[in-house]
């Protein structure tokens, strides 16, 4: 049997695949998930519960909005930017849906060059994405600043239900809040890449453990999952 | 055994194409929502659209982007099931905002 060490992400080829490989990785005092580090697996649980943290907010937003007797407030028009005199519906959140979008891409192949040890590459596609989440969160404090301006608050607002606000606030609120952390961890794990920390395995001021290039790619699965968030945002709340 | 497979694998190899034509399709996908709002269209047929679309970029982004498609079905399924439950959540809130809308224009009719 082979002896899988705990941070071993090599593939392990012989096991069984398809529900015999569910219940076998799951059966018997062992690890559930054979070929994903420790690092990779916590994220995942880590994104899961965050998940339902987002779909609470979006569920409460559902709620009020469906019960209230007053109309809700059209976002096409709430979020819409006149630009050299003409009104475009929905422009700003379009821009920074695509923006986002961008920075995912670029996540992407950030984690792609750091498997393969290039350096440079990876660490300059990592502050590109920073910049991307830079760029969406600053997007986010014009918007917050022109609703504001225009009298919304989380308690009522000049265009309908009061439900709005509170909302509109708490959703993209928290929502900021991930990008904004995203882009700090983003710095952060860019400089030990470029400083090739994991060049020579040099271990974390948290865990101790050998820095290894697999630290990008679960940089990127918070990542990509505070993009997937903005999805259900953008489509559940902006566009219905 | 591990050890060698260790060697000359290390973590998700993919072409970096096939994540520019990922890319490339989440940005036809997020326009023709985007055209959803542009074109003004109501109803059901605006909200299946929307719904579409969301789905299909969620998907794209879990399966490649954070290379779910390569994992173990172990992972997979103890990662993506649980969400899918929070649709029994929608629909016990559903059925209460219906309920709290109902009492709301028996009680606090318009006008009053």
């Amino acid at each position: 049997m082979a002896d899988v060490a705990l941070a071993n992400t090599g593939a392990a080829p012989t096991r069984p695949s398809g529900w015999q490989g569910i219940a076998a990785d799951w059966s018997s005092d062992q690890r559930a998930f054979k070929n994903v580090s420790w690092g990779k697996a916590m994220m995942w649980i880590f994104l899961l519960s965050d998940t339902f943290i987002f779909s609470c907010f979006l569920l409460s937003y559902m709620t009020v909005r469906m019960s209230t007797t007053v109309p809700w407030p059209n976002p096409s028009t709430v979020f819409a930017l006149t630009i050299g005199g003409t009104t475009i519906p929905l422009i700003l959140i379009a821009i920074m849906t695509f923006i986002l979008i961008s920075s995912s891409g670029t996540m992407a192949m950030a984690v792609n060059f750091g498997y393969r040890h290039d350096r440079v590459k990876s660490a300059a596609l990592m502050l590109v994405t920073a910049a991307f989440g830079a760029t969406f969160v600053g997007m986010q404090a014009f918007e917050w600043t022109k609703l504001i301006m225009e009298g919304v608050r989380p308690w009522g607002n000049p265009w309908g239900a009061d439900q709005f606000g509170s909302s509109f606030f708490m959703i993209t609120g928290f929502h900021g809040t991930h990008v904004t952390i995203g882009v700090i961890f983003l710095i952060i794990i860019s400089r030990k890449v470029l400083r090739g920390d994991f060049d020579r395995e040099a271990r974390g001021f948290f865990t101790s453990q050998k820095g290894r290039y697999e630290i990008v790619e679960i940089m990127g699965l918070y990542w990509h999952f505070v993009d997937l968030v903005w999805v259900f945002i953008f489509a559940l709340f902006y566009l219905w | 055994m591990a050890q060698a497979a260790v060697a000359h694998v290390e973590g998700q190899q993919h072409p970096i194409k096939l994540y520019l034509v990922v890319w490339g399709w989440l940005f036809v996908l997020s326009t023709c929502s985007y055209l959803v709002d542009y074109f003004g269209l109501h109803g059901y047929l605006r909200w299946s659209l929307i719904l579409v679309f969301m789905i299909l970029k969620a998907g794209l982004i879990v399966a490649v982007f954070m290379h779910m498609a390569w994992e173990r079905l172990a992972l997979m399924y103890a990662i993506l099931v649980p969400p899918v439950l929070v649709l029994v959540f929608v629909g016990i809130m559903v059925f209460e905002s219906n309920y709290t809308l109902f009492t709301r224009l028996i009680f606090f009719g318009p006008g009053t």
